[in-house]
């Protein structure tokens, strides 16, 4: 046995340190810890309400957006305000933008770098995949930050700039529309979708989203291959080094559901276990401060508390561990399209877990789907249609609100409780709070703890290289986590 | 991650155009635990020369002066600990944000972490390295302060750094490059006429100014958010319709009243231009207001143009 500590691990969003016990080179057990705690919720009581729209985006420079249309679905239902069609067309583009941009962040910048270390240099795809991803300059990380950057001309657009807009209301956008930015939006769509269908998927967007059993990804793999596209390299090297054997994690997985417009979401809401697709029932959820430097007991978001409490014996992190009836469960792309029911990552998830080939192609399915979606979007907003419900002020109101939202990472959930116009009670719980969760008094470890048992880690493999890429397959923002 | 944006090519095209190379991000660079760990170390000890070191995010000195808020991962030392020590090696020390500037938002609420900036603490200097800091090259703390800060500000603040050197002159009062803060956020606004005219937007998408019912502090703040614009040029706060919150100022996580609204004394808001005669100020306005053609009036509470600018030749 012997103990490794990784931290600061980064190219992940925020402050993260893994501990690792290890066994005949392989881990044994995992222990999470985010190393910081700022107190959001707190600094949100006895606020006025509608000051939650400025202070919950600055939760996070990189899910910003996420933070506001919960925050906005929060005030929605604590207040009875129902947003405008139009403005909602404006917000999920805004919102798409925003997690696209951070799942081809991830791809290029986060992820992807980990397979140009030097301890790889004797692969065959190894030249090729230092000269797209090698951290700092890469040509793939640099093309992608010029795409980056059109795409999030979009919020420009739209929410004036990224990060922390206050466009997001509860009535809907606060950025009137005209023919003009209609047209700026289907230029930058169109920009963005060559950037996918050229450099990362070479492939038209449709086929990437209508994959629909593993022969058809295969098939698709294998031309991106040969078109010397840039899932064509994560294919060569994810066969090569067995990445689907890598990562596994816990077989139930949950998701709010995404991009309402109209009284339908784009991507449903539910929790499927083993394969068996389920209701969501966010009364069924707790947080458990048993290894967390919190104060307090179990209790649902509506009651919570986060009360730091650094003294507390056996905690290891500033996380809480949130649980669906007491269990874990993972949450982000794999989750999402699970259980929208995207019939290949249903084929390739089957009854098991995520492992870190699901959670990337699962990603890469989404990215094609929500541009998609965008441009139809793009085409539906009415320029002369109202684009925010007529507000009535806030005044002395009171009442009691969720928003749940799904960030690029997952499930993000805001719990407000409103009286006589200013925050009583608020509440957070952000996708890599579920993902990077640490035990809870059962002792069960959080879906990322559980995920790394088993890892390969040799002992000249300083850098546990696999760990890395098992971390970083959940994509974790620890700045969101410890709002 | 503001920065990631800058120059519409990406933070890495941007700093190479100025011969930055960057020694470690830790959300870009490969080297992980250990690894970073000697990087920090060795600049440390001075084995690696720092031009610049940039700091995001306030300095969290709790719980009890612990810094236990804020662990450096992987080495059980608080980040404070760390900063102090880095800061002392380096040639310059930049604040990227308002947190690292001036403590920023952790500081709402009674500052439950204890948060400050690197050299102020909100508008009162000292922070974490004290009121007479001044790093190797004889500069104090260069505050790149907003939240965020304009992704450009970021890379031609360091391009400066790299080229031509700052000196304390081009440092405003608050240690912000005074390329950006010697204007206000209100300069090249979309709806200045509406301003003129005081023709004022009573709901969020109106067209019309949102100073006097909206909260928005342009006109007090620090910045040429409106002059050079956001994310492709495409906009900023007011252009969006929502109000500037004054993020590049100290203290803008604490109004004096709703971020959204106007705090007013006797109908006037409070938070006027503070270089113009407060009593100038009501009599140009009442002035204005009653000048105001019927089309900007009506403009000012709609979503969208419902009478176009009349033009000679027009028939009217």
């Amino acid at each position: 046995m012997s103990k490794r500590i990784i931290g600061p691990f980064n190219r992940v969003e925020g402050d993260l340190e893994v501990r690792l016990d290890l066994d005949a080179e392989r881990v044994k057990q995992a222990h999470i810890s985010a190393t910081m705690y700022r107190g959001f919720e707190k600094i949100l009581q006895g606020r006025p309400a509608y000051d939650a729209i400025t202070v919950t985006p600055r939760i996070c420079g990189i899910c910003s957006v996420s933070q506001s249309v919960a925050t906005a679905a929060a005030l929605s239902d604590a207040l009875g305000i129902h947003p405008s069609p139009n403005g909602q067309l404006g917000v999920n583009l805004v919102h798409a933008a925003e997690n696209l941009a951070d799942h081809l962040t991830h791809f290029y910048l986060f992820f992807m770098p980990d397979f140009a270390r030097a301890s790889y240099a004797g692969k065959p795809w190894f030249a090729h995949t230092e000269r797209r991803f090698a951290a700092h300059a890469g040509l793939g990380g640099k093309e992608l930050l010029v795409a980056r950057a059109r795409l999030l001309n979009i919020t420009g657009i739209l929410a004036g700039k990224w990060p922390h807009t206050l466009a997001i209301q509860p009535g809907g956008l606060t950025r009137s529309l005209d023919e003009g930015s209609k047209m700026r939006l289907l230029s930058v769509l169109s920009d963005v979708r060559t950037f996918l269908e050229e450099t990362l998927y070479g492939m038209s967007l449709e086929r990437v989203a209508d994959l629909d059993d593993r022969k058809a990804l295969d098939r698709a793999l294998d031309a991106a291959i040969d078109f010397g596209a840039d899932l064509g390299q994560f294919a060569t090297l994810a066969r090569d080094l067995e990445l689907e054997g890598l990562g596994a994690g816990y077989a139930r997985f949950m998701s709010f559901g995404a991009y309402q417009h109209e009284g339908a979401a784009l991507f449903a809401a539910g929790v499927v276990e083993e394969g068996q697709h389920h209701a969501l029932n966010p009364d069924a959820f707790s947080e458990d401060m048993q290894s967390s430097w919190l104060a307090g007991e179990v209790s649902h978001p509506t009651d919570g508390v986060t009360e730091p409490y650094a003294d507390r014996e056996g905690a290891y992190t500033w996380c809480k561990a949130p649980r669906v009836q007491g269990q874990p469960v993972e949450v982000g792309a794999v989750a999402r399209q699970l259980v929208t029911g995207h019939s290949l990552i249903t084929q390739l998830v089957g009854k098991g877990g995520a492992n870190v080939f699901t959670r990337i192609i699962s990603r890469l399915v989404e990215s094609a789907r929500i541009v998609i979606s965008m441009e139809d979007w793009a085409q539906r907003i009415e320029p002369l249609a109202p684009v925010n419900t007529e507000d009535q002020p806030v005044g002395g109101r009171g009442g009691i609100g969720t928003g749940l939202v799904e960030a690029a990472r997952g499930s993000l959930g805001h719990w407000v409780r409103i009286e006589q116009g200013h925050i009583r009670q608020y509440q957070i719980i952000a996708p890599t709070t579920w993902n990077f969760s640490p035990r809870d008094q059962d002792g069960v470890p959080g879906p990322v703890e559980f995920a790394l048992q088993g890892t390969p880690v040799t002992d000249d493999d300083k850098s546990a290289v696999a760990v890395q890429h098992v971390v970083r397959s959940f994509d974790p923002c620890m700045a969101c986590t410890v709002h | 991650m503001s920065a990631l944006t800058a120059e519409d090519r990406g933070m890495l095209a941007a700093l190479k155009a100025f011969g930055v190379n960057m020694l470690w991000h830790p959300a870009l660079s490969i080297e992980t635990g250990h690894e970073a760990l000697e990087i920090f170390e060795d600049v440390k000890t001075g084995r690696t020369e720092l031009d610049a070191l940039c700091i995001e995010g306030s300095v969290l000195r709790g719980p009890g002066g612990t810094g236990k808020f804020q662990m450096l991962s992987g080495t059980d030392r608080s980040m404070a600990d760390w900063i102090t020590d880095l800061c002392a090696r380096a040639r310059y020390v930049v604040a990227v944000g308002t947190c690292s500037a001036f403590g920023g938002l952790p500081m709402a609420g009674g500052n439950l972490t204890d948060a400050c900036g690197l050299q102020y603490e909100g508008d009162d200097a000292g922070g974490l390295l004290g009121r007479d800091f001044k790093s190797k090259g004889g500069l104090p703390v260069i505050n790149i302060a907003g939240c965020a800060p304009h992704p450009d500000w970021i890379t031609e603040t360091l391009g400066l750094l790299a080229t031509v050197r700052l000196n304390a002159e081009q440092l405003d009062t608050f240690g912000r490059p005074r390329f950006f803060a010697n204007h206000l956020a209100h300069h090249g606004c979309s709806r200045n006429e509406y301003y003129e005219f005081k023709a004022s937007a009573t709901q969020f998408s109106h067209l019309g100014c949102l100073m006097e019912n909206l909260g928005c502090k342009a006109t007090q703040a620090a910045g040429d958010c409106n002059l050079r614009s956001w994310n492709g040029s495409m906009g900023s706060c007011p252009d969006a319709g929502f109000p500037c919150v004054a993020c590049t100022s100290p203290g803008f996580e604490t109004p004096s009243d709703a971020f959204q609204e106007t705090a007013k004394r006797a109908g006037i808001p409070i938070g006027l231009p503070v270089d113009m005669p407060k009593a100038w100020f009501i009599a140009l306005a009442a002035l204005s207001k009653s000048a105001t053609p019927q089309r900007v009036q009506s403009n000012a509470q709609s979503d969208h143009v419902v009478i176009p600018p009349a033009r000679d030749g027009d028939d009217t």
